[in-house]
């Protein structure tokens, strides 16, 4: 599986993101700069977590307007699996990929921590090899981490599983503990916590392996 | 020509920060304050023919970029 990194101006996960992909995919992913117009042909996107642009505007909201996240647009209306952690979740929400949007958290402190969550639904492309569990840590680290999203939105991410993740003991104020969700052909995730850094012992867990081991079954 | 962008949270969605404000002011003794909202201002200096021009690009401009309409409301005011 060949993957890409996109990469923004404070981009701060990028190669935490690298680092997963190549342990479990033995490939070192694409580095894609954002002022590219065009992803090279990959089986895999990842947005990563940061603070693009300095968070400026709001989180998410410049990065989303970038040259390559239209191309990114274009191609995962086509089909193309992408995963956005953390600032990428708040990317793809600004882009129109997902639905909703990240707020500031409830408590309004950065909070970074450890998190448990419930795998809401374990039948997705990013979360099938979680056989024995529905239960998984991952590192939350967040401002603006609060999802929202108008009632009848969330009546139908409820009605068709496309929450993915739920926060168990909800850290930041998010509907309906919300901590990822999927688009409707199941095919992009976002989601706060990072998984690409629980995937090391030395990281404190190794929750986040499965996650990229699906995606790798999902597309070989 | 300038266009002077307000924009703050749609009735209904949570503001922490509104909530906060508030509470500050009654800590510091200032009483009648039941209620605060906090939003943001954009000034962009604008060159348009006319005024009625500028307001509809601004809009673009807004529903695009400048707010997200997912929780946020925007007052566009086109100053000559």
């Amino acid at each position: 599986m060949q993957s890409a990194v996109i990469v923004f101006p404070a981009s701060n996960c990028d190669r935490d993101a690298a680092t997963a992909l190549e342990k479990v995919t033995g490939r070192k992913p694409l580095m894609v700069w954002h002022a590219e117009t065009t992803l090279p042909k990959v089986d895999f996107v990842v947005i990563p977590g940061g603070f693009s642009y300095g968070d400026y505007l709001r989180s998410g909201a410049i990065a989303a307007r970038s040259p390559i996240v239209r191309d990114i647009i274009k191609k995962a209306e086509n089909g193309l699996p992408v995963a956005g952690f953390c600032n990428g979740f708040q990317i793809l929400t600004e882009a129109g990929l997902l639905p909703g949007a990240l707020m500031r958290n409830k408590g309004l402190r950065f909070i970074c921590r450890p998190q448990k969550l419930h795998i809401t639904n374990g039948d997705t492309m990013f979360t099938r090899a979680y056989k024995n569990t529905s239960e998984v840590t991952y590192p939350i680290a967040h401002f603006d981490g609060n999802y929202y999203a108008d009632d009848d939105t969330l009546k139908e991410l409820r009605k068709s599983g496309r929450i993915v993740f739920k926060y168990i003991d909800n850290p930041n104020g998010s509907l309906n503990d919300i901590a990822g969700i999927c688009n409707a052909a199941g095919n992009v995730l976002g989601m706060m916590p990072h998984p690409e850094r629980a995937v090391d012992p030395l990281h404190g867990g190794t929750d986040g392996i499965d996650l990229f081991k699906s995606i790798l079954e999902a597309v070989r | 020509m300038k266009a002077i962008i307000h924009i703050g949270l749609k009735p209904g969605v949570l503001d922490p920060q509104g909530r906060t404000i508030a509470r500050s002011l009654a800590h510091m003794g200032f009483e009648g304050v039941t209620k605060a909202r906090q939003g943001k201002t954009i000034e962009l200096d604008i060159s348009f023919d006319d005024a009625t021009t500028a307001k509809l690009e601004v809009e673009k401009m807004c529903k695009q970029l400048l707010a997200n309409t997912v929780i946020e409301d925007y007052q566009i005011e086109i100053v000559e």
